[in-house]
């Protein structure tokens, strides 16, 4: 699921037609894309960034997510309360701009729990949930995509036709149907359900990776250099290591920038149903769910998980974007 | 021909999959009774699960499911279903006495099929296709047009915070707005047979697929407007709407015709989530009602029911595909 340059709201992403250097997202379409000033030799990576940090929408993504990442590894510090403190007393309290009472920045929920810290503490699962399944994509899809584009013949064969099935299921609903029979299992109860969200996106997710591996494989295994290394010696690992895999690492890079925010939507999805991340364990998946009941009362309970959801996605959308223009081989001529 | 002759392998397996992981898990449809705290005595349990057959091993039961293994029950008794094959969903196991049929299918009498679960969510999906479709590809198209102005940005801009926000967000974002600030809309529909109803939830579920078509169809067009062939077909004196419609607009639309099949189906798995945000009656919600009350055939039901649409919507697709595009062609 993770090969796709372009996310779509149902969870399922596909691979959209790489623009070209006209068609630049942003307008940055009538800057060339690489100017020859200099005669100092530049590496692909240090361009790459220097691409990047020009789009800004994607520094502005970049910098929202660093955000999140800190919030979510500083959580018990910057949280005014712990995660699941309750305070009786208080009740559904209005947030700040409400009551002019500080204590309760976003106020409370029906059991007296502060928002804000709650939000804070939720922002670790989602980020997690953004990094751990998609690099078990990584890992397992680009193996597979590798293997099965370097050996082929038979190897390429049998891994391709799994693949293909796995790309048959509609992602969500096996989603889904995983995570409703491994809730009850020794799995589903491990860390409040993330344990099993992690298992259940790293099946689903996978082929996407081991298609876009192999399909690049496929075509850097032609090049000369591939050939010379070959006529030079270099064994089989030595070549998929110095020569094929720095050569796919661009795309990979993208398609991992656009698989974050599929895994953190699939994540608040099941957690919104009922299915994912179970409660006291703060997910901004089971405010939102939670905090449906009292939407006519007490919106901000609803409002404000949903707006950090929203804010991660785009920011991960933005990056991607980003990434994809910088990295894409067809902008630089 | 060969891409319907695919599916049938890929529906046996989504169907056996499902199978085998609903029975693999612990915790039976019967294991409780009424609100759920009391558990069911065991020559209750034993008797109910020799009467859906659920003492039967897996491969049987999976068998007698799909409609391949005859059922032979006692003498007398008629047998609980003829299977998948024959269009028998089976008994709901926790709705007791009613069938999958009756409560997907199922319509008060006189009234059309399309109040029933199942056509209900074929209407939300079918109109949120219309609002994706209808919305996206001209909005894609003029932004092209107007590729570095105003125009463009805006829509661009508009099209990429809605193909990046989840389609529940939106909901969410839309009820606070239209439903409680505004009022326009109610936020729980209390009539499906008011169209004001429908306003939300089909443009929820609309609005990814037209933001997506939306950013997709400029970047083809953009693309394809800078092809020889378009400068050839403006230099014979073509009308600026004929170059458009025939040269450019079908040209660019191969690509799109390519990730609709993907996009459809994120559109009708979207609507899990939006069907039960909205309290929809359709099979999405139920779906998710089944998963919590686990009634497996129910769930067998509707996630067969969605796999057999998905993959009927990814023919279309690659048969509208080849249509678009004559040099491809999946003999």
């Amino acid at each position: 699921m993770a090969q796709e340059t372009v996310t779509i709201p149902g969870g399922v992403r596909v691979r959209a037609v790489p623009s070209a250097p006209g068609s630049a997202e942003g307008g940055r379409a009538d800057a060339p894309a690489v100017t020859i000033r200099s005669t100092k030799s530049r590496s692909l990576w240090s361009d790459a960034w220097r691409r990047l940090t020009r789009n800004r929408m994607a520094v502005i993504g970049l910098c929202v997510i660093v955000i999140f990442w800190l919030v979510a590894i500083f959580a018990p510090i910057i949280a005014p309360y712990g995660l699941n403190d309750q305070n009786h007393s208080a009740v559904y309290r209005p947030p700040v701009w409400n009551t002019g009472d500080w204590r309760y920045i976003l106020g409370t929920d029906g059991v007296g729990r502060d928002e804000l810290s709650r939000i804070l503490y939720g922002a670790r699962i989602s980020m997690l949930v953004g990094i751990i399944p998609v690099s078990i994509h990584l890992i397992v899809g680009g193996l597979i995509g590798l293997s099965a584009g370097f050996r082929g013949g038979r190897t390429d064969n049998l891994l391709m036709r799994l693949v293909d099935i796995m790309y048959a299921f509609p992602g969500l609903l096996f989603l889904i149907v995983v995570s409703a029979a491994l809730r009850d299992t020794f799995i589903g109860k491990q860390m409040g359900g993330l344990l099993m969200i992690f298992i259940a996106l790293a099946i689903v997710g996978w082929e996407g990776t081991a298609r876009l591996v192999r399909g690049q494989v496929l075509s850097i295994k032609q090049k000369e250099y591939v050939e010379a290394a070959r006529s030079l010696g270099a064994s089989n690992v030595r070549i998929m290591w110095k020569h094929i895999v720095p050569n796919i690492l661009a795309p990979l890079i993208v398609s991992v920038a656009f698989g974050v925010p599929g895994a953190i939507f699939a994540e608040a999805g099941l957690s919104f149903i009922g299915i994912g991340i179970r409660p006291p364990i703060a997910s901004w998946g089971n405010m939102i769910g939670d905090g449906f009941v009292s939407i006519y009362s007490n919106p901000i309970l609803i409002a404000a998980p949903a707006v950090c959801v929203a804010l991660v996605m785009l920011s991960f959308t933005f990056l991607g974007d980003g990434l994809r223009d910088a990295l894409d081989p067809r902008m630089k001529q | 021909m060969r891409r319907l002759l695919w599916m049938v392998p890929v529906l046996f397996l989504i169907s056996f999959i499902t199978f085998v992981i609903m029975k693999v898990t612990p915790g039976g449809p019967f294991d409780v009774m009424g609100g759920g705290d009391r558990p069911t005595p065991p020559e209750v349990l034993a008797s109910l699960n020799r009467q859906y057959g659920l003492d039967e091993p897996v491969w049987k039961q999976f068998g007698y499911y799909i409609g391949v293994l005859p059922r032979v029950r006692e003498a007398g008794k008629p047998a609980t279903f003829k299977g998948v094959l024959q269009g028998d969903l089976g008994p709901s196991y926790t709705q007791r006495g009613r069938t999958v049929n009756e409560v997907l299918f199922g319509v008060q009498i006189g009234r059309p099929w399309w109040e029933s679960r199942f056509g209900r969510t074929v209407q939300l999906g079918f109109f949120g296709f219309l609002l994706g479709s209808v919305v996206g590809i001209p909005l894609g198209v003029i932004a092209a047009l107007n590729h570095n102005r105003l125009l463009d940005y805006t829509s661009l801009f508009g099209a990429t915070f809605f193909v990046a926000t989840p389609s529940f967000v939106v909901a969410i974002l839309l009820m606070l707005i239209f439903g409680l600030g505004l009022h326009w809309v109610p936020i729980v529909a209390t009539s499906w047979a008011q169209p004001k109803s429908w306003v939300l939830p089909v443009f929820c579920l609309g609005v990814g697929l037209a933001a997506f078509t939306t950013r997709l169809t400029r970047a083809t067009m953009l693309e394809v407007l800078r092809q020889d062939y378009i400068r050839t077909a403006r230099s014979k004196g073509l009308r600026d709407r004929v170059v458009m419609l025939r040269h450019a607009l079908r040209n660019a639309m191969i690509p799109v015709a390519t990730v609709l099949g993907p996009a459809l189906a994120g559109l009708i798995t979207g609507s899990f989530f939006i069907e039960h945000m909205f309290s929809f009656p359709g099979m999405g919600r139920q779906l998710v009602q089944s998963v919590g009350s686990r009634d497996y055939s129910m769930i067998m039901a509707t996630t067969l029911i969605y796999a057999l649409v998905i993959a009927v919507m990814n023919l279309v697709v690659d048969l509208v595909y080849s249509w678009l595009d004559p040099r491809i062609s999946y003999s």
